[in-house]
């Protein structure tokens, strides 16, 4: 692959080093990157795989001819299959291509951040996955307004959801224009506008069923190709980790040397790649921002959306689990990943530049795994790799997209304008309508963003989901005594306040709007410890001090909401197909 | 669901079991899922030279076996959970809708 070199800021190693935050907080794939020369490998691999795709959809389409049909499969996906389709909406080009950058970059620090994207699962497993299949339909709304009046919670949970979306998907469609410059050496907003077409081409004409499979592909594509890049790096050590680390710390030794560090600090910096470093910078910053990862999964829509395509609370269940040891697993391979591109990538000439007198990774240092892909497996396994990590965006975007449409149909359009008498058909049109819009303005939002730092979106999105739908959804299953007003005005403040926080942080405040360093009003990384105690503070208050006649029906339907969530007796069946 | 039927579930011992017991396991792992990743994020924060320390006389340290833990630990007790919740669990449930619906 020969760089072309365009002018703009070089993130170089050194830059890395010294200040790992500013990718480790980034779930979105970001910093500068240099376009490539056209790599028709690539393009070739990502073209079967849309080909393939496509054929998917045509046959999905055939099976998509109710609502139903088009959000959840027909509720005719196996367990299994959720958990790779789960797996498969999280494991985002993201977490793939940055977090094996961090752990180039930084070592431990990567294995810790990437943690904080597991923990999340045990929890939605524990408390809330099976309940969630008994009570909702749908969306999520179906079981966070469950016994509260419908019109305000369901206007909430698809404003909400609608934020959350956004974000979300604006941190996609900028990942996936830097990507696709990077890899396959197109525009940025042909890349954009690519992804943005194919996502509608797959939601509309094949829905769920189609959006399902295209995650599983591609969920199956990226684990066989990082479990092999994997391998390639471990039985280049006779797979002895020990031997992989003492390489990698004596690389990183040989590179502080080279910087003009002294023999004993240049000893340190090679070992601290082995033990927590930057990331964790103060206490309440770590747990805030664990709290956002760790509640964020259990209320992100289009995941919560996934456990209604499975016919019943045990495969819900059983999805949950492969999510999880397939999530699980992956990020043990980045960890390796990241190590095998100090040794292979750091110490090769013909991936780095100079840059300002820095070496750097040719193209930017989210191309850790992508050098990495090349030198273990030549040109057509990187070919094959950067299909997949354009896959992957593409997956990702169409769960998001779906999830959506379907608040905007479902929850605005059919339970609040119709009060649930519009027919399946038409509520069919305005998700379809929606998904059409949603990709105009997904595509618009990618061009606008493509200069902004949006390393906080992707964070922003967890702490939304974490601080307003995970305790509107959380309490409306657990806790009797919540009404309609406290769901209501505790998920509000939950949504306000971790939104207004994250503007007035560091990672805004001053990445993003530019404001002199150390200005920012509020000094954490993330606002989730703050704004979610606010959130669960706020329903309980509105809800204990509610003596409204809704209040005393709220409570009153309690116990068939309960009774339902815990046998799954009255819960939607799967249609027959 | 009807009234009676709703006061006939919510009186059989069977669906009383479920309930406390569902409710009982799923808080206790995930009071112990809490205290493990906060714990390591709390150890991190407070004691960095901890992790940082090695094992043996090799690069590798202790947080390496305790970082990948971590992730075994999650996927462990998500299983045991799942495990226990496909036989027990099911079983009382499908007792609970025999009774039901006799």
């Amino acid at each position: 692959m020969r760089p072309t070199m365009t002018p703009g800021r070089f993130l170089g190693m050194s830059t890395l080093l010294v200040a790992p935050s500013a990718v480790m907080a980034a779930g979105a794939l970001e910093g500068e990157v240099t376009k490539q020369a056209t790599n028709w490998t690539a393009i070739g691999m990502f073209g079967l795989f849309v080909v393939l795709t496509l054929f998917i959809t045509k046959w999905a389409a055939g099976r998509t001819k109710s609502a139903a049909d088009f959000y959840t499969a027909g509720g005719g996906i196996s367990g299994f299959q959720n958990g790779l389709a789960i797996a498969g909406d999280y494991m985002s080009a993201a977490s793939f291509l940055g977090i094996s950058a961090a752990v180039m970059a930084n070592g431990f620090d990567g294995l810790i951040y990437s943690i904080g994207f597991l923990v999340g699962w045990p929890i939605l497993t524990f408390l809330m996955a099976e309940k969630l299949r008994n009570l909702g339909k749908f969306t999520f709304a179906d079981v966070a307004a469950f016994r509260f009046e419908q019109t305000p919670v369901r206007l909430f949970a698809a404003i909400s959801t609608l934020v959350v979306v956004a974000f979300y998907l604006i941190a996609q469609m900028v990942g996936a224009g830097q990507l696709i410059k990077l890899l396959f050496g197109l525009e940025y907003w042909m890349a954009v506008v690519i992804v943005g077409a194919l996502m509608m081409v797959y939601v509309l004409f094949g829905g769920m069923t189609a959006t399902t499979w295209v995650q599983i592909i591609k969920a199956c594509l990226l684990l066989g190709g990082a479990s092999f890049m994997a391998f390639m790096v471990m039985s280049a050590f006779g797979f002895s980790f020990e031997r992989l680390f003492a390489e990698s710390v004596r690389i990183k030794t040989d590179l502080a040397a080279a910087e003009g560090k002294t023999a004993e600090e240049a000893a340190a910096a090679g070992q601290s790649i082995m033990g927590p470093g930057n990331f964790v910078k103060d206490p309440i910053s770590a747990i805030s921002f664990g709290m956002a990862l760790m509640f964020g999964t259990a209320g992100l829509p289009h995941i919560l959306m996934r456990f209604f395509t499975v016919p019943s609370a045990k495969e819900a269940r059983k999805s949950v689990m492969w999510a999880t040891i397939w999530i699980g697993y992956f990020y043990m391979l980045t960890f390796i990943i990241g190590f095998g591109a100090i040794v292979f990538v750091l110490t090769n000439p013909s991936f780095l530049e100079m840059k300002d007198g820095v070496p750097g990774l040719i193209g930017g240092s989210n191309m850790a795994a992508v050098h990495l892909a090349n030198a273990v497996g030549g040109n057509v396994f990187l070919g094959f790799i950067s299909a997949v990590a354009f896959a992957t965006i593409l997956a990702v975007v169409a769960g998001l997209t779906l999830s959506g449409a379907s608040a905007v149909s479902h929850d605005i359009y059919q339970s609040v304008v119709k009060k649930g008498r519009a027919d399946s058909a038409s509520e069919l049109r305005v998700s379809k309508i929606t998904t059409i819009a949603l990709g105009i303005v997904a595509v618009i939002l990618g061009i606008a963003f493509e200069k902004q730092n949006i390393a906080f979106m992707v964070s922003l999105a967890f702490a939304i989901a974490a601080s307003a739908n995970f305790p509107v959804l959380f309490l409306s299953i657990l806790w009797k005594g919540m009404t309609t007003r406290g769901a209501v005005i505790g998920g509000f403040l939950g949504l306000i306040s971790s939104v207004v926080l994250t503007v007035l942080s560091p990672s805004v405040w001053e990445a993003t709007l530019g404001n002199p360093k150390g200005s920012a009003p509020f000094p954490y990384t993330s606002p989730a410890l703050f704004s979610m105690t606010l959130a669960f503070l706020g329903i309980w208050l509105f809800s204990v001090t509610d003596k409204s006649r809704r209040a005393a029906i709220d409570k009153a339907g309690y116990l068939a909401q309960e009774v339902r969530s815990e046998t799954g007796i009255g819960a939607s069946e799967a249609s027959a197909h | 669901m009807q009234d009676s039927m709703l006061e006939r579930i919510a009186a059989d011992p069977n669906y009383q079991e479920l309930r406390s017991k569902r409710l009982r396991f799923g808080w206790l792992l995930t009071i112990a899922m809490l205290v493990v990743y906060y714990g390591f994020i709390a150890i991190i924060a407070f004691d960095k030279a901890l992790l940082a320390k090695r094992i043996g006389s090799g690069v590798t340290t202790w947080g390496i076996p305790v970082g990948f833990g971590v992730i075994l630990f999650t996927i462990v007790v998500t299983a045991i959970y799942v495990m226990r919740a496909n036989s027990e669990y099911d079983d009382l449930t499908e007792r609970v809708k025999r009774e039901a619906l006799k």
